[in-house]
């Protein structure tokens, strides 16, 4: 029984210390943000390993899943004589919710994870330590440049993949299924809103952009410097994204789009 | 024993106390590093050694006790004052510390682009001059994975030296290095200290390399200074501590066994008297 409570009482305490070091990342990262805008060119070297790189992933899915809403969509709207309205349920969805959501949890698997691998092991093989030699900031150099182009990535991403995810709706229907091409694209053009729909599906993204990025950093900067210490952060940081874009879509959903 | 070394210091530590856990690494420990000199700080694996040079460098907070730099006490400076103590250091960690995704050429280019607005082609000819000092200016375009071990930390010297600093901290340079590499390296740390008038911390358990550049050496073991002196008067001292670390002796008054429990409760052997052999 004691043995119990001292294995619960060291849970909450690592907890509780672990949420300390969260917010001390945060406090720290704050002030390291707009330094780092002052310097495009590392950034721009982000983007590219992020988001240029995650491209693959990202229209690879965003094209099976319009394919998949478009076979899925008609096969509902056809019982009820509505299949003109594919195009317009295939748009909304993607772009009100899945371009959103399945980007982030696509980005955590392919981008967050390797920040925080990049970070962990940079740790490990003390570069950031010899970076604090060279009064060089970590936080400034490393950190908030790959933040930065976690959050600009992010929304570009999404309206890829909703993007690619409407062209394969429109293959599938339209190509296979036989819906009227003017009826896919004109419904889509009178139902799908621009700030109701659009704007709020990329502020969904941005703000998935800052938790992603955010999660992946401060586990990769916070992880114990060794093999098993950076493959622990690795896996947190795919199961907290994913849990974190889960509960945050919710709370958003809740809160844009009156239900 | 202990001595002071001559000469102005250039860092001063007083009564530093550090622990990690509740394991105390250093207990009041007091010891002085002399400009333009190299200083050997010697002693077994897990002494401290490289933790020392960490709480010299601000990376580390004591829990007692002061390190003053050039007059600087160290842990009270703001973070731009230490950052700007630091341009003044030069550390050569361990195993390097190459930053991975940078080539040969920009990990030496690295502080020079971070902290200076030099025109590039300054920084090329400064750059090519730091790698020519350690021997590698025909390796600038090479990855650093294409490094052998030997050549990583000298080019980890060439950017320790970049901004050219008045101390050079090294980590055990000369871990795993062999035979040729070693001295290569020994004879580049005492060049480069006399030529560029650099004052060395040289941090190792190496104790043939260490005596052959040494200027001033302290022994470091159990949270305090065992010894120190030139290494003339440490090979000459006397003390069982320091001949048994010297001549390398597996067992003395550091014990060869971690302490353990008696060998009967581990083995769950019956009692027996001590064999007086053993």
């Amino acid at each position: 029984m004691l043995s119990v409570l001292g294995r619960l009482g060291r849970a909450v305490l690592e907890s509780l210390a672990r949420l300390g070091r969260w917010f001390v990342f945060m406090l720290a990262l704050l002030p390291a943000l707009p330094s780092a805008l002052l310097r495009p060119r590392l950034i721009v070297d982000q983007l590219y390993h992020l988001g240029v790189l995650s491209l693959q992933i990202i229209l690879v899915a965003g094209a099976f899943v319009g394919l998949v809403l478009g076979l899925q969509g008609y096969s509902i709207l056809a019982t009820y004589g509505s299949a003109e309205s594919l195009g317009v349920v295939v748009a909304l969805s993607l772009v009100r919710e899945l371009g959103p959501v399945l980007t982030a949890l696509l980005f955590a698997g392919r981008a967050g994870s390797a920040l925080t691998a990049e970070l962990g092991l940079m740790k490990s093989t003390e570069q950031l330590a010899g970076m604090e030699m060279m009064a060089v900031d970590p936080l400034k150099r490393v950190v908030a440049p790959r933040f930065w182009a976690g959050v600009i990535t992010m929304p570009l991403l999404a309206a890829l993949f909703s993007l690619v995810g409407v062209f394969g709706g429109y293959a599938i229907g339209v190509g296979l299924l036989g819906v009227d091409s003017g009826s896919y694209w004109s419904q889509i053009q009178s139902q799908v809103d621009f700030f109701d729909d659009i704007v709020n599906g990329v502020l969904k993204s941005l703000v998935f952009g800052v938790a992603a990025a955010w999660i992946a950093l401060f586990e990769g900067y916070d992880c114990v410097p060794t093999a098993e210490g950076v493959s622990r952060a690795t896996t947190r940081t795919v199961v907290n994204t994913s849990l974190a874009v889960l509960g945050l879509d919710f709370i958003m959903t809740a809160l844009m789009f009156d239900v | 024993m202990s001595a002071v070394p001559s000469g102005e210091p250039l860092i001063e530590i007083h009564n530093l106390t550090f622990s990690r856990g509740s394991r105390l690494i250093f207990d009041r420990v007091s010891l002085s590093i002399p400009r333009g000199k190299i200083t050997g700080i010697m002693g077994p694996s897990g002494t401290g050694k490289t933790t020392l040079l960490k709480l010299i460098g601000g990376q580390l907070r004591p829990d007692a006790g002061e390190v003053w730099v050039d007059g600087q006490n160290v842990h009270s400076l703001s973070r731009s004052a230490l950052f700007a103590l630091r341009k003044r250091m030069g550390m050569l960690f361990q195993h390097g510390a190459l930053l991975t995704d940078l080539s040969v050429f920009e990990n030496v280019a690295f502080p020079l682009r971070e902290h200076t607005c030099l025109p590039e082609s300054m920084i090329r000819d400064l750059v090519l001059m730091k790698l020519n000092a350690v021997g590698l200016r025909g390796a600038h375009d090479l990855h650093t994975a294409e490094l052998s071990g030997g050549m990583a930390r000298r080019v980890a010297l060439a950017r320790a030296l970049a901004l050219d600093p008045e101390l050079v901290m090294f980590d055990e340079p000369f871990t795993g290095q062999d035979p040729m590499t070693l001295g290569v390296l020994v004879r580049l740390i005492r060049k480069l200290n006399d030529a560029l008038g650099l004052s060395s911390i040289l941090v190792s358990h190496d104790v043939a390399e260490t005596l052959s550049i040494a200027d001033h050496l302290y022994l470091l073991a159990e949270g305090r200074v065992i010894a120190s002196g030139t290494p003339a008067a440490i090979q000459a001292d006397a003390s069982p501590w320091v001949q048994q670390f010297m001549q390398g002796m597996a067992d003395g008054p550091v014990p060869f066994h971690y302490p353990a429990a008696p060998l009967q409760d581990d083995f769950h052997l019956p009692k027996v008297q001590e064999c007086d052999r053993c």
